[in-house]
């Protein structure tokens, strides 16, 4: 059942979507209001509370590398195979839930908050793939573009409200971290409790016969699938973790560290206010040029700053276009894949391309990383422009003849 | 709409529980300034030191004689404290930024005479023996290669009586085997200083390697002159430093304090066998201490030969980041 490529004509925004993208918006604001209060005051905690060093901190960071990629995908294949889509998520939101007590209760071992950190993590990968298989199944196929915007404003709202939570915590409470990750599972748990009750899986497939999991591979044998997956991984190859742009931003303009989480701030409003519109734009105007025009922002991010010329205007027009990137592929690209894949298999092919996005991702930073180290911040930004460059002309050609 | 009335009572439960512990722990913490004794920072048989002890001088700066029963404390509350010879250093939530820190300079009467915007978040602190330089090290988020979860470190170093401050010292010049070295991922920390109060110690990191460097603050230069040396600390006689020595890949208990006499460059393991993470400070010419985390928010001071004989004791009970006013 491939819809995709019919055409899509504008339908009410509350009938196509449907209350359960709605529910799993709510699930996901939650959850980020709980996740990004802990991202805030993590580093203190770990240096202040707990006195660890930045040595330390490095060996802890070593334990959960690459971890998730792994559980991804046995999260999606698991979640097809039980025909259980909510309850592999509604797993994932609940080991992140505990991953808070691991926090709480670990003190000061090291071993113990690595192992914290990694069951968030590997919580946050298993989550990801079937939240998104629900989301795809729960909306008008020719109205995913705009339930995938939807659902990461709603998410981005979350994480927005987050930090600001937790600073009136510390506020009240004197600086007490321990209270910090007290309300932070309280909250998580809001999130479990919120998607046991309001999201609905569609179980009217669950008289099909399991795949069996040589056909995760075979998922590639189809030509469109194949094809946007290609696309992704290339795409993900010349695309660079987002600190790296903070903390060019943020050297070239001398800014206070402090004021350093305001520009993951000022990205998180526009990602918030383009989701939405964009995923609208996607459904009229097919999906594959709102991706490659989310590429066209990102090349002009790193073309400026390669230049790193200009003042506090020109920082306010990257982090807006960085912004614009990521509303631009980040929910549409699922919305494209969605509809490509056979129902029995939809998490896990889901999976499988955010996984390829996720290794290309770190592919390409640790390769910007070593050339920031060994000649500049202003050649590695031009390389990944130049990039993007070469690389859009073929994704453009995978991207229009997988829709 | 049975289950919106779920929803909304796990709501209020939910937030009545979280509300209930920010309760207790504000009353734990105490929101209120501690108990307000007569702390001086002059030169005496004393030490200074964060306090852990439960209640409304949680975290503050105080001040105690042997055995450390009875303890004085300021009215600020500090991440990280240290203090020599009349003038002090308490790296503190700031006024101003909210969730940033700032470095207050103390008097000798412990009273803040200024304070200085910091980046990052506080990690270690120091005062030279005179009490003129005083330095710290914070941690940067974002500053990472690999990612924003990482962190690098930062240090920077005020000359009180000359008022010059070095906001950070990687724009100092750094030579390792005698050529000049550059990197984008040159990390320093750990401050600790000479009694000319020019010359100073602290740990250069950059692609995996931790050096021991020598500073001059006046020329702005590093010299490499050992590796595996982290968070240095000079003996008041400036012959030994005790640091963190890497010896074992294992995260759980990487780390050793070690001596390092400088004129043989000879290295003596001391008696504490558990892992510190910590930049140990001297209580006298042969004995360093040293704060040991027992949950994440009470510590102890604990004290150990520094000629690697004897064993460890616990100095000062429920106690960080300690500093002998006796030792200049």
């Amino acid at each position: 059942m491939y819809l995709s490529s019919v055409r899509p004509r504008a339908a009410g925004l509350g009938r196509a979507i449907g209350p359960n993208v709605w529910a799993l918006g709510l699930v996901s604001l939650v959850t980020d209001v709980s996740a990004e209060m802990v991202t805030a005051v993590l580093p203190a905690y770990l240096v202040i509370g707990l006195s660890l060093s930045v040595a330390q901190y490095g060996l802890m960071d070593g334990l959960y590398t690459g971890v998730t990629a792994l559980t991804r995908l046995l999260g999606g294949y698991t979640a097809d195979r039980w025909r259980a889509r909510k309850y592999i998520a509604g797993a994932g939101y609940g080991l992140s839930a505990v991953a808070k007590l691991g926090l709480l209760a670990a003190g000061g071992s090291a071993l113990g908050i690595g192992a914290a950190i990694a069951a968030d993590r590997i919580g946050k990968g298993v989550r990801t793939a079937p939240r998104d298989a629900l989301i795809t199944a729960s909306a008008d196929p020719a109205a995913l573009g705009r339930a995938f915007g939807l659902h990461r404003t709603l998410d981005s709202v979350g994480a927005f409200i987050g930090p600001l939570v937790a600073l009136g915590v510390l506020a009240a409470t004197g600086q007490a971290f321990d209270s910090v990750l007290v309300t932070s599972l309280c909250v998580a748990v809001l999130g479990v409790v919120l998607l046991g009750l309001f999201v609905r899986d569609d179980r009217s497939a669950a008289d099909q016969p399991a795949a069996p999991p040589r056909e995760m591979l075979g998922l590639l044998r189809d030509r469109r699938f194949r094809r946007l997956t290609y696309a992704a991984v290339l795409l993900g190859l010349v695309t660079v973790g987002d600190g790296f742009v903070y903390l060019i931003v943020q050297r070239w303009q001398d800014l206070p560290v402090v004021w350093f989480p305001l520009l993951a701030v000022g990205t998180n409003i526009a990602f918030l206010v383009f989701a939405t519109p964009l995923g609208i734009l996607a459904d009229r105007f097919g999906r594959w040029r709102v991706v490659i025009g989310g590429h066209v922002a990102l090349l002009a991010v790193y073309g400026l700053l390669a230049f790193q010329r200009g003042g506090l205007a020109v920082v306010i027009v990257i982090l807006a276009l960085y912004g614009a990137f990521y509303a631009a592929v980040d929910g549409v690209l699922m919305a494209a894949a969605g509809p490509l894949l056979p129902a029995s298999l939809r998490t896990t092919g889901l999976a499988l391309l955010q996984t390829g996005q996720a290794l290309a991702y770190l592919l390409s930073s640790v390769a910007f990383g070593l050339v920031w180290q060994f000649s500049s911040a202003g050649l590695a930004c031009a390389l990944a422009a130049a990039g993007v460059l070469v690389a859009l002309p073929l994704a453009v050609w995978w991207l229009r003849t997988s829709e | 709409m049975n289950k919106v009335l779920v929803a909304g009572a796990a709501t209020v439960a939910l937030a009545a529980a979280a509300i209930g512990y920010a309760i207790y722990a504000a009353s734990r913490s105490g929101a209120a300034g501690g108990a307000v004794g007569a702390v001086t920072l002059q030169t005496g048989p004393r030490l200074v030191f964060r306090s852990t002890v439960d209640g409304p001088s949680y975290g503050h700066l105080a001040e105690a004689s042997a055995p450390y029963s009875q303890r004085a404390f300021t009215a600020d509350r500090c991440a990280r404290v240290y203090a020599a010879n009349g003038t002090g250093v308490c790296l503190r939530p700031s006024t101003e930024d909210v969730g940033g820190y700032e470095i207050a300079v103390l008097g000798p009467n412990a009273a803040a005479r200024r304070a200085i915007p910091m980046n990052g978040i506080p990690s270690r602190a120091k005062v030279s023996a005179s009490g003129r330089m005083i330095s710290w090290t914070t941690f940067v988020t974002g500053d990472s290669y690999t990612g924003s979860t990482q962190f690098s470190t930062r240090s920077g170093i005020l000359d009180t009586k000359a008022n010059v401050l070095a906001g950070t010292l990687e724009t100092f010049t750094l030579t390792v085997d005698g050529r000049p070295y550059q990197s984008p991922d040159l990390n320093y920390w750990g401050v600790t200083f000479a009694s000319d109060d020019n010359r100073f110690y602290a740990t250069a990191a950059t692609k995996g390697r931790h050096y021991l460097v020598e500073g001059d603050f006046a020329r702005h230069t590093f010299r490499a002159l050992r590796e595996n040396v982290e968070c240095p600390s000079l003996s008041p006689d400036g012959t030994r430093l005790v640091f963190k020595k890497r010896v074992s890949t294992d995260p759980a208990k990487p780390w050793r304090l070690a001596v390092l006499d400088l004129a043989t460059m000879r290295e003596t393991l001391l008696a504490e066998s558990r892992s510190v993470d910590d930049q140990a400070a001297w209580l006298d010419d042969r004995t360093v201490m040293y704060g040991l985390r027992r949950d994440s928010r009470h510590a102890d001071v604990w004290s150990v030969p520094a000629d690697g004989s004897g064993r460890p004791r616990v100095l000062v009970p429920n106690a960080e980041s300690p500093a002998a006013l006796g030792a200049s």
